[in-house]
């Protein structure tokens, strides 16, 4: 288990000042500009070293990721742009990050630039997020104040200037894309992939999307080293991890942990437990609602990093940790995501705007049980021709939860269909 | 929903002007029409703080493109697609109820109902709005009143924030159940050693 001396947010819970002085007090900004200093390759080789997989869902290389960005400019600037538009179901970790460590962020994105090359970064805070954007606002205000951001920030010789642009619900503007056309004041709608982002993003110039946790853990990687970042969890999921627990256990919170720690081990040392006891789980999503559900067989032994879980068939996603228990009606609980990534389909592509109502649909009538057998297999079918069909990946994400239900539930939708007809027959005979 | 009425005209009050040039600030020349979202905004907390209704008509989105350069339909494309931006006005408190799955595990049915009913009996203080996912899960079940978060809901804890509207009051946002942000109930089980003098190695 990770100790406190280990944890990287330590006023995760808002129980210390969340402005500068206490920020400082908790070693945030310290020896800034000595690390910016190190140089543009030293900075990014560092982040490259620790490991540090992109703690926004997808789980791509930052420091590789950074690499991507132009070494010399041919005219354009650069922007570091931070996703802050957290919207997946069961992941609220950011707001946490926004609203008590505004300031990790704050520097993080100091040294980002540092690294990459850009002197101005756009943080997309969702419109939701009133109160985590005034003291993300209030955080960006006072660094201003004191120099730590601005023209010679932090006395390095380097400009860095910080924009915040506020989201206004649309789930779709977390897909990097869709939020870059959303800050150029369009429609939340992604854009074809290549060209990507470090060669043509933000006001068509090179620009790198991360997201909030991954920036925010940047000042203290580059402070204590890679090696103490990398010597945390497993080889290739390093460090440490934000994790999101909700739904049915007896105590839900956000907790920082050592990535690859074992799923049961996180409920029933952080959240209490699952209600009714481990033996009453019925299933849990691991990693926010787009990832496949996972049967308790396999939450029994399953730990808690991105190659772990894809081995599980499911995914880390954003380590939000949505559990239900044995009272769940989990058809029902499936359907409500499926109504979910049908609203907030932007309806660019036919197969994602066509595919996730159809898909709402089906799943409706089969919380009831008012289908055919044979239509599970169609509903499975219908997953494939929108998975891998679309711009972005909301199609997948509104795939996968239906198919993880499928493959580990199916007997479950079997009975209902069964009980839905048996019942219907009764009701025929007694006419 | 029914045809709002719109209004003849709109125009920028005093205090809203003055928060124009930080918001046009923010982006690159020649990039102004990256403020339509924040000038939509301020268009729809200028008619909260007139009409003690919070919405967007049609001439002020026109004032928006107006003021950017850009064509009205643009404006009028952001308006319809971002959800935040009401096309008709809502009550001067406006429940935003989260459904999905983590706040549904953990009873917002319960929510719902209370807030439906309080828009039912008490029409010109309350409308009410399903909403997906507001980003608070170990909190749930949450409800959004115009801009605070009220977590930790039951069906009672909702009606005594309802009533507590209701008798003028301004109940305190965050958790109703005592918890301290997203700690678990009963405190945390991490970060007992982090006061901020006992940390050196970082």
């Amino acid at each position: 288990m990770l100790s406190d001396k280990d944890r990287i947010f330590t006023n995760l819970y808002g129980l210390h000042d969340w402005r500068l002085r206490g920020a400082r007090a908790r070693g945030d900004w310290d020896g800034t500009a000595a690390i910016i200093a190190r140089g543009r390759d030293a900075i990014v080789e560092e982040v490259k070293a620790s490991g540090l997989r992109g703690r926004g869902g997808a789980g791509f290389p930052t420091g590789l990721k950074w690499s991507f960005m132009p070494k010399q400019s041919d005219g354009r600037p650069s922007y570091l742009v931070i996703n802050a538009d957290e919207g997946e179901p069961g992941t609220c970790k950011d707001r946490d990050i926004l609203r008590y460590d505004p300031h990790k962020l704050i520097e993080g994105c100091l040294l980002a630039g540092a690294g990459m090359g850009a002197n101005a970064a756009y943080i997309y805070v969702r419109g939701e997020f009133h109160q985590e954007y005034r003291n993300l606002q209030a955080a960006i205000d006072e660094a201003y104040q004191a120099g730590l951001i601005g023209t010679n920030a932090c006395r390095s010789g380097f400009d860095f200037d910080i924009h915040v642009h506020r989201g206004a619900g649309a789930y779709i503007c977390g897909e990097e894309s869709a939020l870059l056309e959303s800050i150029e004041g369009k429609k939340g709608m992604p854009r074809m992939k290549p060209p990507f982002p470090a060669a043509i993003g933000l006001y068509g110039c090179p620009t790198t999307v991360n997201n909030v946790e991954t920036i925010a853990v940047v000042p203290t990687i580059l402070r204590r080293g890679a090696a103490w970042f990398s010597a945390l969890g497993r080889p290739k999921n390093t460090g440490t991890k934000i994790f999101c627990i909700s739904g049915h256990v007896n105590r839900p919170c956000n907790v920082e942990e050592e990535m690859g720690i074992p799923l049961r081990d996180l409920i029933e040392k952080h959240a209490g437990g699952v209600r009714g006891g481990w033996d009453n789980l019925l299933a849990i999503i691991p990693g926010g609602s787009s990832v496949p559900v996972l049967p308790k067989s396999i939450c029994d032994s399953v730990l808690m990093d991105y190659d772990s879980l894809r081995d599980a068939r499911s995914g880390l996603g954003t380590a939000a940790v949505i559990v239900m228990d044995r009272s769940t009606d989990l058809i029902r609980a499936i359907a409500r995501l499926s109504a979910f990534y049908k609203h907030e389909s932007c309806g660019q592509c036919t197969p994602c705007r066509e595919g996730t109502g159809w898909m709402m649909r089906v799943m409706n009538r089969l919380v009831e049980g008012r289908a055919e057998i044979a239509e599970i297999d169609l509903l499975e079918q219908v997953t494939r021709q929108v998975e891998g069909h679309t711009i972005c990946a909301l199609g997948d994400a509104a795939a996968w939860p239906i198919q993880g239900l499928l493959r580990h539930f199916r007997p479950m939708v079997e009975v209902r269909i069964a009980n839905y007809h048996s019942r219907d027959t009764r009701r025929v005979a007694a006419e | 929903m029914s045809v709002p009425v719109q209004p003849d005209q709109f125009a920028f009050d005093e205090k809203s002007s003055a928060e124009i040039p930080s918001i046009m600030a923010r982006y690159p020349q020649g990039k102004q029409a990256s403020a339509v979202m924040p000038l939509l905004d301020l268009a729809q907390r200028q008619m909260a703080r007139v009409t003690g209704r919070a919405w967007v008509p049609r001439v002020a989105m026109d004032a928006v493109a107006d003021l950017i350069g850009v064509p009205k339909i643009r404006v009028y494309e952001i308006a319809s697609f971002y959800t935040m931006f009401h096309l008709g006005p809502v009550g001067p408190n406006h429940l935003q109820v989260c459904t999905t799955t983590p706040c549904w595990l953990r009873g917002s049915d319960a929510v719902h109902a209370a807030c439906r009913a309080a828009a039912d009996t008490d029409p010109d203080l309350f409308t009410v709005e399903e909403v997906e996912c507001l980003g608070a899960c170990v909190n749930a079940p949450v409800l959004m009143i115009n801009d605070q978060l009220y977590e930790d809901l039951d069906g009672e804890r909702t009606e005594a924030v309802l009533n507590a509207i209701r008798r003028g009051e301004k109940p305190e946002p965050g958790s109703t159940a005592g918890r301290h942000g997203s700690a678990p109930e009963g405190g945390p089980t991490t970060l007992f050693a982090t006061d901020a003098s006992e940390r050196t190695d970082a």
